[in-house]
C-alpha cells in the first residue's frame, strides 16, 4: 500500500496543511441555509416540509459518507485530509440535528403525542433517532480537550461508533420510501463498500501483526 | 383559479344553482371537445358539466397538481413525471377491454368518449403515502363505459392495466425497476360501478396531462391515490380478485381494497393524518386528520357492510 510520496505529493500535502479549518464549517453550511431560503420563500415545490426534509437529511448522510472517505484516500495514497474529519463529522451532526428539527417542528407541528408514537412504532424513525442518538456523543467528544481527558484510544473506541450510526443512516432512508428506488439503493452501496474497505484494512493489520514480514 | 360553483354539499343530489343552469351545461357537453389529434403536450380545452359530487374545498394548485406525481413509469422522484411525460404519444390511443363482457373489443379512445358526457368531479385524492390535494378531474361514470360492453353474470372484478412502452417511458428501461410491467389495478365489480368511480380524461378545464395518467385514467376518491392507475390500455372483466401492482411489490403493506383509513396504519408510518399539498401553509402547513373512507364514507361505507376492513385494508 506504501505508495512513494513524490516531491510534488509532499508539497501537495503541505499545502493542505496549511489550509484554514474554518471556511469548511462555512462552505459546508451553505447547502443547508439555501435550501432553507427556498423553503421560506416558498421555492420547493407542492411539498416544501418533505423537501427540506429529506434534503437537511441526505446532507447529514453526505457528510457522514465524507468523514469515512477521509482514511481510504489516504490509505490508497492520496492526501491526508485528517485534519478536515472533525468539520466534516461535526457538519454531519448539523445536519442531523436541523433534520430532526424539520422533522419535530414543520412535519409533526410539534406534536409531542405523534412524535413519540413514531419513534417507538416505526422502525425507520426509531432506527433515525438511534443514528441520530449516536451522533450525539460522538459531536460531544469531536475536540481535542475531550480526546485528551479521554485518551486516544477510548476516544477512537467511541467514535468508531460513526460506522453503525452511517448503516443506521442509510437503514432509515431505505425504509422511508416505497419500493426500491435508485437514490437511497446508491447511497447504502457507497456506504457499504466504505465498511467493505474499512474491514479489508483491519483484516489486513490483523495478518500483518499475527505474521510479521521479513524483507 | 375559477371556481363555477362556490359550496355544494357533498349531500346535496342535485343543488338548485346546478339545476337551474342545467341548460348550460348540457350545451356545453354536446359542444364536447376533440381529443383525436391533440398532441401529447398540448392541453385541450374540455367541454363539461358540474356534479354534485364535487367537494367545495379549495382546489390544490394546477401547479402542484401537475408537478408532483407519482407515475413510476417515468421515474420514482415527484417531478420525474413532469420532467419526462412529455415523450409519450397519447394519439392514437386504444383501450381493450375484454373477458366476461358481452361486447369485447379494442375501443378508440374517441368511441369510447363519443356517448358520454364529461362532468367535472373535485375529488380528494389521499396518497397512501401520507399527502392529499383537491383536484378538478374531468371524466365520466366507469359503469356507462362497463354498462356499454355489457358484463357477464359470473363477472366479479375489473382489472385495468397500463401501457407498456420502454421507448416512450423511460421509468420502464435501466436497472433500477422499482415494480414489474405493467402496472395493474383493480375493483371489485361493485366498486367499479360506484358512481363515485370514474375515467378520468380531464383535469383543471383540459385534457389531462401525460404525468397525470393522459389519456385517460382510473379515480376512486375514497381509495389511496396508487388504485387510481393512469393511461390504461386494458380493461378486463374477471370471476377472480386480480393482482394489483402494489400488493405484489409488498403484500404486507399494500392490500386490494387500499380504502382509505386512518385506522390501519402503513407497517412503516401513520395514516391518521395528512398533509395538503399547497394549501398556502408552506413551511408551516398543518398536518389534517386523515377521514374514513377519505370523507365518501356516506357513499361508500356500505360497500363493505361486515367487512373487517383491518383485515381487507
Amino acid at each position: 500500500m506504501a505508495v512513494l510520496a513524490s516531491a510534488s505529493n509532499k508539497s501537495f500535502q503541505r499545502a493542505i496543511n496549511a489550509l484554514p479549518r474554518w471556511p469548511l464549517y462555512v462552505i459546508g453550511a451553505i447547502p443547508g441555509i439555501w435550501i432553507f431560503w427556498l423553503a421560506l420563500n416558498d421555492r420547493l415545490g407542492a411539498d416544501p416540509v418533505k423537501t427540506l426534509e429529506h434534503t437537511l437529511g441526505l446532507w447529514a448522510l453526505r457528510f457522514i459518507i465524507a468523514s469515512l472517505v477521509v482514511t481510504p484516500i489516504r490509505r490508497f495514497g492520496g492526501p491526508n485530509l485528517i485534519r478536515f474529519r472533525r468539520a466534516l463529522g461535526l457538519l454531519a451532526f448539523f445536519y442531523a440535528c436541523a433534520h430532526l428539527l424539520a422533522y419535530i417542528i414543520f412535519d409533526q407541528g410539534l406534536d409531542a403525542h405523534a412524535i413519540i408514537a413514531d419513534i417507538i412504532k416505526r422502525p425507520y424513525i426509531t432506527i433515525g433517532m438511534f443514528a441520530f442518538a449516536i451522533l450525539v456523543p460522538l459531536a460531544v467528544t469531536s475536540n481535542a480537550a475531550m480526546i485528551k481527558r479521554m485518551g486516544a484510544a477510548a476516544w477512537q473506541k467511541l467514535h468508531r461508533w460513526v460506522y453503525v450510526a452511517a448503516i443506521a443512516a442509510v437503514v432509515h432512508f431505505l425504509m422511508s420510501v416505497k419500493s426500491w428506488p435508485a437514490e437511497p439503493v446508491i447511497y447504502a452501496a457507497i456506504v457499504a463498500a466504505l465498511l467493505l474497505i474499512r474491514a479489508g484494512f483491519a483484516a489486513r493489520k490483523r495478518l500483518s501483526a499475527a505474521a510479521p514480514r521479513t524483507v | 383559479m375559477t371556481r363555477g360553483i362556490e359550496r355544494i354539499p357533498s349531500s346535496e343530489i342535485t343543488p338548485r344553482e346546478l339545476y337551474l343552469r342545467r341548460r348550460e351545461f348540457i350545451g356545453g357537453a354536446i359542444a364536447s371537445l376533440v381529443l383525436a389529434g391533440a398532441s401529447s403536450a398540448d392541453a385541450a380545452p374540455l367541454a363539461f358539466s358540474k356534479s354534485a359530487f364535487s367537494t367545495n374545498e379549495p382546489l390544490t394548485p394546477k401547479a402542484d397538481v401537475t408537478t408532483y406525481n407519482n407515475f413510476y413509469e417515468f421515474g420514482t422522484g415527484k417531478g420525474d413525471p413532469s420532467s419526462y411525460a412529455g415523450s409519450l404519444k397519447t394519439s392514437p390511443w386504444s383501450v381493450k377491454i375484454d373477458g366476461l363482457v358481452s361486447k369485447p373489443a379494442t375501443y378508440a379512445l374517441e368511441d369510447i368518449l363519443k356517448p358520454v358526457t364529461l362532468e367535472e368531479r373535485i375529488y380528494r385524492m389521499r396518497c397512501v403515502e401520507g399527502w392529499s390535494m383537491v383536484t378538478p378531474w374531468i371524466g365520466f361514470p366507469l359503469s356507462d363505459l362497463l354498462n356499454r360492453v355489457e358484463p357477464l353474470g359470473s363477472a366479479k372484478y375489473v382489472a385495468f392495466e397500463t401501457l407498456v412502452r420502454p421507448s416512450e417511458m423511460r421509468g420502464q428501461r435501466g436497472f433500477f425497476q422499482p415494480l414489474d410491467w405493467p402496472y395493474v389495478e383493480g375493483l371489485r365489480l361493485d366498486e367499479a360501478m360506484h358512481p363515485l368511480t370514474i375515467l378520468a380524461v380531464g383535469l383543471y378545464g383540459e385534457t389531462l396531462p401525460n404525468q397525470n395518467g393522459a389519456p385517460i385514467r382510473l379515480v376512486a376518491p375514497w381509495k389511496y391515490g396508487f388504485k387510481g392507475i393512469k393511461s390504461v390500455v386494458r380493461i378486463s372483466l374477471v370471476e377472480k380478485q386480480p393482482v394489483t401492482s402494489w400488493n405484489r411489490q409488498n403484500p404486507s403493506e399494500y392490500g386490494f381494497y387500499s380504502n382509505v383509513n386512518p385506522e390501519v396504519d402503513h407497517p412503516r408510518w401513520s395514516q391518521k393524518t395528512e398533509r395538503r399539498i399547497g394549501d398556502g401553509g408552506g413551511l408551516f402547513a398543518k398536518r389534517r386528520p386523515t377521514l374514513p373512507f377519505n370523507g365518501y364514507a356516506d357513499q361508500v361505507a356500505s360497500l363493505y357492510t361486515g367487512m373487517d376492513l383491518k383485515t381487507y385494508f
